[in-house]
């Protein structure tokens, strides 16, 4: 499995998304520009400028028309995927970590930072996939996170709720419609913070990452937390792939945290991890420095990993990967396979 | 209502005429009352003194005084013995010391010293005498003892047992806070025994046969024993530091750094004559102090006359007190004067007076009880050296105890220092020694082998290595050993230097004998600095530890069973590097006392990498890699020595074929029924997954299809933007035609 780098930040990956056909791939980083690439050959499309700070976090709509992005110069903003232009820019108080879309594209969550004086909030905007449509200034809606500033958020199957991974542990079950906070659960270690959460294919379920060494898979209905990975590093990021039944763990010590700059040391290692049996089954080296955002193709063919050092490193897997079945799943396979004859 | 000053009655009120005298506090003051100093600290009472008339008793008088005098100081007039009516003395004696000191020092030294077959010297203390011993104090009638009644202890060799029947072995584990203690299993998880959290302050130990784990705290050392791991002994020892067992378990000796303190209201187990002390030897059996001692101030002036002073000595060497091997004797070296030799279990000085050696710098005990060739009574046996003084050479000596005399002794010039490494059985004793040239330039090696069994015990040198010596290790129960040396000597450099490792074994010989030492191989350009042994001999694992550079593990087999270069013909090894490995940060090695397996782990105590350990079989291959957060100690559980003899040893081993395919079936079996297990596991795990995705995508379905919404949300919109995309809904086809160049070659045609 040899990667495709994609140098084209200058500073740290925040994070990495796929479009739903897993053709295109989206990046942010620290250093002011969204990029969007090719995922077959990582040719690149185009870059989208505008952003005056850190851009945190992007995503894109379903039919891969528009994508939001938001930035640590406190605004979300909207472009047309196709050819670059800003769309819309909404202004906040704090920057914005963290965006996404609903499964059909209309509605579109932002986590704001707490800062100067101003509480985290979940912010929820109405979105019309459009790019010629004036977008609505209104927020639709705002959580105000007053116990602990939610770091990562979005919609469950349906848009029905707005889950939250939140800076103390904790991941909280909102009402998608009205905001009312149903349950707030500490599933990791007290103040570990959750540094990411990403979805399965029809968001029933969810990945989260923590600084506390462990991924855990839950539930979006009652937040009944399923699975557990343990690593051995802080983790920033967990991905769910399609097709089989994996996950992805990335992570690493905190440059700040280490002492002595060699690779082996810093652990800075893909993961995977088998999603059912929460066993550790390979890792894929390279990066020079943490991992900070995994994603997976949404067609499961292949992951790209974003690292502090710069990079994106895009993976297409092997027949080996797809070969690859532990004993009781083949069984399951050959079985269903000869129910279906 | 309470008592006010307005409400108080008569009584209640100080009466003046009280009469103090009629209040009876005789039990008050005799619990209370203040003991006037007596004056009779200083006297000592004799018992069993053979019975004299007044003609033989200044024979008698005179012949005590000279056992007296080793103690302390006192005069003829001072001892008192009394005569009875009939002119024959009353078998007891009074005697005055000059100091309470002496007299504590006479009552230690002297009660139960034999005098001839019929008496034994009884020596208390006059005001032990008093306070036991005075009339009305012993109850006039005989009161048996109370004999508790026998309670069976927990076996302590009960871990020799391994309830799975494979013979594992222990190992017990430090990490975090937690002490836990395990069964190894091979490639799985060590299974737990017991785990208790804050079990020890600073570290734990085995002692030496496995019987205790020892636990180290603030208050003093405890040992733990036995299938439910109850505490066996405690040793009260204050902020003890270190802990040494002898090597057959019956005594124990702690060492701290802070002088034992004596509170005014005593202490539990140790007495006033401990304090001022650091180390204490114990009775492990009874629980009790035998004695203790006060740390030795380093001599630190070098001898006269020699500016090439052999380097300062270690301020407190440890251990401090050597073992003989069957726990008949300590030693204790002052260092350039002489080695007190103390027996047990009385810990008083052999021959009352220390072994003067002049400049000695260290010692060493024979690990074993060396049975030497034409010597049929019983010693115990070890070396010395010293250093140049004046135009005295420097001297190796072989001592043998109780005899003292010096059994070899082996003179060497240009000497900057030495170091004595016994082989485990006593076979040989090799001395490393460092020579400077005349100029003091150059530093060489030589190592002196002194072949203890043998006839007169002869001396071979194996000389020329240029280099330092670094580290020695002979093979355990074998007659090779390997060496590791480096160009430079190993400094406070931020890169250590290069080193090599060399491999020396005799040649071969006939019969019995073991024919004289020979290099048989030198690997040159390692950073390898510590050599780890099997316990069983054979194989070595030489390692680099503790470098942040390096951290490869190369095992080694000494006896190959596959071809043997020609060179090595004459020679009793045949090496052979059977894998290597690396250990990222590995702080520490040992072997398990089956010389089955190899733990490696980096230590909390010395780095925070990457805490944990690995476990390789002897042969390197890796079995089991942990990463634990907080990782700080691993310690194989030692067996004590096997009980079979050497014929039923030899037995086994011939039928070895046989009981390892009984093994290897069961492994077999264990492992398949292991496997079903784990399988069976896996597949609950899938069905409950799948079910509840199914129920998951069922209830999904179910709720679209109330809300009317389509089943697939997005389906719809993607049509919408096809149809912007390619109006009238055709479908477009783009083909893409790639070509890919599998080979390229260039020809040139004439």
């Amino acid at each position: 499995m040899r990667p495709i780098l994609l140098s084209g930040h200058e500073r740290a990956l925040t994070q990495i998304k796929y479009n739903r056909e897993g053709d295109l791939l989206f990046s942010t980083a620290k250093d002011q520009h969204i990029c969007a690439w090719f995922a077959h050959n990582g040719e690149r499309l185009g870059t989208y400028h505008g952003h005056q700070g850190a851009i945190w976090t992007v995503d894109v709509d379903p039919t891969t028309t528009i994508i939001a992005s938001g930035s640590a110069d406190n605004t979300i903003r909207l472009w047309e995927v196709k050819t670059g232009k800003l769309l819309k820019t909404w202004d906040f108080p704090t920057a914005v970590k963290r965006v996404e879309f609903n499964e059909d594209g209309t509605k579109l969550l932002g986590v704001t930072e707490k800062r100067m004086g101003h509480l985290g909030t979940i912010v929820v905007l109405d979105i019309k996939v459009d790019v010629n449509a004036e977008q609505s200034d209104e927020k639709v809606m705002t959580i105000v996170c007053d116990e602990s500033k939610a770091t990562v958020a979005g919609w469950s199957y349906l848009s029905k709720y707005i889950i939250a991974g939140h800076e103390d542990g904790s991941v909280s079950q909102y009402d998608g419609k009205t905001g009312d906070l149903y349950y707030n659960i500490p599933v990791h270690e007290l103040n570990q913070q959750i540094t990411d959460l990403q979805w399965n294919s029809d968001r029933t379920y969810f990945i989260t990452a923590s600084k506390d060494k462990t991924s855990k898979l839950i539930s979006a209905k009652d937040l009944e937390v399923m699975k557990t990975y343990s690593a051995d590093t802080p983790l920033n990021s967990a991905t769910i792939t399609r097709k089989k039944d994996f996950v992805i763990l990335g992570g690493g010590q905190a440059a700040m945290d280490v002492t002595t700059t060699s690779a082996r040391q810093g652990k800075f290692e893909a993961r995977f991890y088998h999603k059912i049996f929460e066993e550790e089954i390979g890792r894929v080296r390279g990066h020079f420095g943490p991992l900070n955002t995994v994603a997976a193709d949404p067609t499961g063919k292949g992951y790209a990993s974003g690292g502090e050092d710069g990079y994106v490193r895009v993976h297409h897997f092997d027949k080996g990967y797809f070969d690859f079945e532990y004993e009781v799943e083949r069984e399951r396979h050959n079985k269903l396979a000869a129910e279906g004859r | 209502m309470a008592p006010s000053f307005e409400t108080l009655r008569d009584e209640n009120l100080d009466d003046d005429d009280f009469d103090e005298t009629e209040v009876d506090i005789s039990d008050l003051k005799e619990k209370y009352d203040t003991q006037m100093e007596q004056g009779f600290d200083t006297f000592v009472v004799i018992d069993g003194l053979p019975v004299v008339t007044e003609d033989q008793k200044p024979k008698l008088v005179k012949f005590l005084l000279k056992k007296l005098n080793t103690a302390g100081k006192t005069r003829e007039d001072l001892i008192f013995m009394p005569m009875g009516e009939d002119g024959k003395s009353l078998r007891f004696a009074f005697v005055e010391f000059s100091t309470p000191n002496e007299a504590a020092a006479a009552v230690r030294q002297l009660d139960y010293t034999p005098l001839d077959k019929k008496h034994t010297l009884r020596v208390n203390k006059f005001v032990d005498i008093e306070k036991y011993g005075a009339e009305g104090r012993v109850d006039e009638e005989y009161h048996p003892p109370q004999i508790e009644e026998f309670q069976e202890k927990e076996h302590l060799r009960s871990f020799m047992a391994d309830p799975s029947g494979r013979g594992r072995d222990q190992l017990v584990m430090f990490r975090g806070d937690t002490v836990g203690v395990f069964w190894a299993n091979d490639k799985e998880a060590p299974e737990n025994i017991v785990d208790r959290q804050h079990w020890t302050e600073t570290f734990v130990q085995w002692s030496p046969l496995g019987t205790y784990l020892t636990s180290v705290h603030a208050q003093g050392v405890q040992l733990w024993g036995g299938a439910s791991w109850t505490r066996q002994r405690r040793f009260a020892h204050p902020f003890v530091n270190l802990v040494a067992f002898s090597p057959n378990e019956n005594y124990l000796v702690t060492w701290s750094n802070r002088p034992i303190s004596i509170p005014d209201d005593g202490h539990p187990a140790l007495s006033l004559d401990d304090d001022g002390k650091n180390y204490v030897i114990w009775d492990i059996e009874t629980g009790k102090p035998l004695r203790s001692f006060a740390q030795l101030e380093v001599a630190a002036a070098a001898p006269a006359g020699d500016e090439n002073a052999p380097k300062k000595p270690v301020k407190n060497p440890w251990p401090a007190f050597k073992w003989s091997p069957d726990d008949k004797y300590v030693a204790r070296l002052n260092q350039g004067s002489s080695i007190s030799v103390y027996e047990l279990p009385k810990m008083n000085l052999l021959d009352k007076t220390a072994v003067k050696i002049d400049g000695v710098m260290d010692f060493e005990w024979a690990p074993a009880t060396v049975q030497r060739d034409g010597v049929k009574s019983y010693e115990q046996l070890f070396c010395f050296w010293t250093p140049e003084i004046g135009s005295n050479p420097a001297r190796v000596g072989l001592m043998s105890i109780p005899s003292k005399q010096i059994v070899r002794s082996l003179n060497l010039f240009s000497v900057s220092d030495a170091k004595l490494h016994w082989q485990s059985e006593g076979a040989y004793l090799c001395v490393k020694v460092d020579r400077h040239s005349k100029s003091k330039k150059s530093q060489a090696t030589t190592l002196e082998i002194f072949r203890v069994k043998e006839k007169g015990v002869p001396v071979e040198v194996v000389d020329a290595i240029k280099d330092t010596v670094i580290n020695f290790a002979w093979e355990p129960k074998g007659d090779r050993f390997v060496i590791i040396t480096t160009t430079e000597p190993v400094g406070a450099t931020a890169v250590p230097p290069k080193t090599s490792v060399s491999f020396f074994c005799p040649e071969k010989a006939k019969g019995n004998a073991v024919g004289n030492f020979k290099h048989l191989r030198t690997l040159e350009k390692k950073n390898s600095n510590a050599i780890y042994w099997s316990p069983k001999g054979r194989f070595v694992v030489i390692a680099t530890v503790a470098n942040t550079q390096s951290s490869e593990l190369e095992f080694y087999d000494l006896d190959f069973e596959g071809e043997k270069p020609e060179s090595d013909k004459d020679l009793t090894a045949n090496l052979q590097l059977m894998n290597t490995a690396d250990h990222y940060g590995v702080t520490d090695i040992e072997w398990d006392p089956s010389g089955r397996y190899v733990a490696t782990w980096a230590s909390a105590w010395k780095h925070a990498m990457e805490n944990g350990y690995h476990l390789y079989d002897f042969k390197g291959e890796q079995l089991r890699e942990e990463p634990i957060e907080k990782f700080k100690q691993l310690q194989w559980r030692p067996r004590p020595a096997t009980l079979l003899t050497k014929e039923e040893q030899k037995q086994i081993r011939k039928n070895l074929r046989e009981y390892s395919r009984l093994f290897e079936q069961e492994d077999a079996e264990r492992i398949s029924s292991a496997d079903v297990a784990v399988v069976e596991a896996r597949r609950h795990l899938l069905n409950e997954w799948y079910s509840w995705h199914e129920q998951m995508q069922e209830e999904l379905a179910d709720e679209r299809a109330a809300l009317g919404l389509p089943a697939d949300p997005i389906a719809e919109l993607l049509e919408a933007k096809t149809a912007e995309v390619a109006p009238g809904g055709e479908e477009q086809v783009i083909e893409e035609i790639m070509e890919e160049v599998l080979e390229e070659t260039e020809e040139i045609v004439n």
